[in-house]
């Protein structure tokens, strides 16, 4: 088992490589650089010398290789460099957002998981009555909602019948919980919704296929209490694909929220994402696929474990 | 029915009706189909796939499966009550706790993410009020007497870990936890080795003699039949066609589908024939059942009458052997010059 777990642990790293190398060129192939869109719009100062002295300063008229080199060292080193745009410590400007976002994302599955489980598994035990056509209606209008929208109704709602404004301002979990729930509440709900129906359909389909199986009938022949028979016998087989969908969708969450952070005005990965990539923010950009590529890495690593789990059959060399 | 005295009837099923709404239409599974088990006795029920035999037992656990399947008619006596009418709780506590049950698929019928011991001490939590600490003694004791050795160990592990064979032993283990009167046993070896099977009913067998616990085997093998069986009853499109002791049913089938069955194996005990007879064409259609008897078109005896009118299951010899044809007299006098001529 621990030789599993280094296994995969030094495994982390080719792919990680493999990231960067991606992402390193892929960025450089873009048309158009962070000193040209700085300097475009004012032409005084659009010069070749000027645009040469901009990109000597970042180190970009090194050729490719060393920079990609120097890249690898720092990050190596843990040390992820400047944004090309505003010059700041790139680890700064993460640091926060990232906070945000994996708060976001971590409250957003929590709702997501609690809606999912108990609506799916009632809606496989009660197959084709009206309970399991409300749960259909309910998460197939999770599915056709965008989160953005959902989230602007649930703002004006706030706004017109409480006639109460969630704070706008991010605090931070540390400094005032209360205030930092008020804000990140709507915009998890708004996500959890979404996100539930996905795996509230999981949930449902995994459930009839498991209530099918001739160990659930053996284990009723035991005369065991239906409660008994859902919880230890159905649902721990139940649970492998749901965990899957639920895992990848909070990798995702955390960089790809970008049109709801706008709505609730929360500085997260995704926003910084889209600005970053605009700006041909070359550092930037890159650590922040570096983040998201870890945490899918990290997710999907711990979804093997929590298999391994549920599942003895599954066992590690 | 006739009863020696002394020994009581502990499940009687009377008319039993099992019915299966598909596309198709009605599916008559059991139909009208009665038979009873003594104490500690080992009934057989016969037949082809499909004709109703699991049904059967799945009635009487009512463990159909809804909403498609439903026990239309019928009562199923068992200890004094009708298990048919009891509320779901009431039935809750009948199974696994008065009758066992032993299902067909080893493979597939166990929890694949539950350990055996897990599997074998829930039921004695819940229907004997054990503690985690005696349910576990008892595991180590049930597992030690349907012969996996290294019992203690055995129960820390899964499913997959066990062999076929050992499977079945554990559902065995299972049905007999909470020391149930009546066990069910579906098909318990068709999904089994061959010779693994003699050993499995083997076991069954001595452990139904020594804790007089009565079985209800179900099977399409007539070998298993013959060796392990007190009565036998032969079924036939959801209907019982025959029915009498095992050694009277090998002596003298009064139906002509069970002597095709008998002729349809190999046998040791008569001269060996140049080759088995197998019994031409296909079951019936249990949506569309005949009007008369259901093995008319695959059967050499038949009449006139036979499409015409359904025969009743009426005595044809002493002993309760009662056979569910018109032509069972003149089948008997062809049976006696076939054995004649050979």
């Amino acid at each position: 088992m621990w030789k599993y777990v280094l296994k995969r642990v030094l495994l982390m790293i080719p792919t990680l490589l493999g990231v960067a190398v991606l992402i390193f060129f892929l960025m450089r192939v873009v048309p158009g650089d962070i000193v040209e869109l700085r300097f475009a719009g004012e032409s005084a100062f659009a010069q070749k010398e000027n645009l040469d002295k901009e990109r000597a300063r970042l180190g970009l008229d090194q050729p490719m290789w060393r920079q990609f080199v120097t890249w690898m060292w720092g990050i190596a080193r843990f040390d992820f460099g400047t944004s090309m745009w505003t010059g700041a410590p790139i680890i700064e400007e993460i640091k926060l957002r990232a906070a945000l976002s994996f708060q976001l994302a971590v409250m957003a599955t929590i709702i997501a998981v609690v809606l999912a489980i108990p609506l799916g598994v009632v809606a496989a035990l009660k197959q084709d009555t009206w309970v399991d056509y409300f749960v259909r209606v309910f998460s197939i209008a999770g599915l056709a909602t965008p989160s953005f929208w959902l989230g602007i109704v649930f703002i004006l709602m706030l706004l017109i019948v409480f006639k109460w404004l969630p704070p706008m301002v991010y605090t931070p979990f540390w400094v005032d919980p209360w205030q930092n729930m008020l804000q990140l509440i709507w915009p998890a709900l708004a996500v959890g919704y979404r996100y539930s129906a996905v795996a509230t359909r999981m949930t449902r389909s995994a459930m009839l296929e498991v209530l099918r199986e001739d160990y659930i009938r053996t284990a009723r022949a035991k005369g065991l209490w239906q409660k008994l028979i859902l919880s230890r016998h159905a649902l721990k087989n139940a649970m492998l694909p749901v965990l899957t969908v639920v895992a990848l969708e909070f990798a995702f969450l955390m960089g790809g929220l970008v049109v709801t952070e706008q709505v609730f005005n929360l500085n997260g990965l995704g926003m910084l994402f889209v600005e970053s990539v605009a700006r041909r923010d070359y550092t930037l950009t890159q650590a922040l696929v570096m983040l998201v590529a870890l945490v899918f890495i990290l997710v999907n690593f711990t979804v093997d474990l929590m298999y391994a789990w549920l599942d003895p059959r599954i066992r590690f060399r | 029915m006739l009863h020696s005295a002394g020994v009581s009837t502990l499940l009687s099923v009377e008319n039993l009706q099992t019915h299966f709404v598909t596309r198709g239409g009605v599916v008559r599974a059991v139909d009208d189909v009665s038979w009873d088990v003594e104490e500690g006795e080992t009934v057989a029920l016969v037949g082809e796939s499909g004709c109703g035999k699991s049904v059967s037992a799945l009635s009487i656990m009512r463990l159909v499966a809804g909403p498609a399947g439903r026990v239309v008619g019928g009562r199923v006596h068992f200890k004094g009550r009708d298990l048919l009418q009891l509320s779901e709780e009431e039935m809750r506590r009948v199974r696994g706790r008065e009758i066992g049950m032993v299902f067909q698929e080893p493979m597939t019928s166990l929890n694949p993410v539950l350990s055996i011991g897990r599997q074998l001490t829930e039921g004695l939590e819940i229907h004997l009020g054990m503690t985690p600490g005696a349910a576990r003694r008892r595991a180590v004791e049930l597992l030690g007497m349907v012969g996996i050795p290294d019992s203690e160990r055995r129960l820390t592990q899964y499913p997959h870990q066990f062999s076929g064979g050992m499977r079945q032993r554990m559902m065995i283990a299972m049905a007999l936890a909470c020391k149930p009167s009546l066990i069910l046993a579906d098909e318990p070896t068709t999904a089994l080795d061959v010779t693994i099977q003699a050993q499995i009913l083997e076991l069954m067998k001595d452990l139904s003699r020594r804790f007089g616990v009565a079985m209800l085997i179900i099977t399409h093998n007539l070998g298993v039949v013959a060796r392990y069986a007190d009565r036998v009853n032969v079924m036939y499109a959801g209907r019982i066609i025959e029915r009498a002791t095992a050694r009277e049913l090998y002596a003298r089938p009064r139906h002509p589908y069970t002597l095709g069955l008998l002729r349809s194996v190999p046998r040791l005990d008569e001269p060996r024939r140049a080759r088995l007879d197998p019994i031409e064409g296909q079951p019936p259609d249990l949506t569309r059942l005949p009007q008369g008897c259901a093995f008319t078109p695959r059967c050499a005896f038949s009449v006139a009458r036979c499409s015409a009118e359904p025969p009743p299951l009426a005595p044809v010899a002493d002993g309760g052997h009662v056979s569910a044809c018109w032509e069972s007299a003149r089948l008997d006098r062809a049976a006696a010059r076939s054995a004649a001529a050979s």
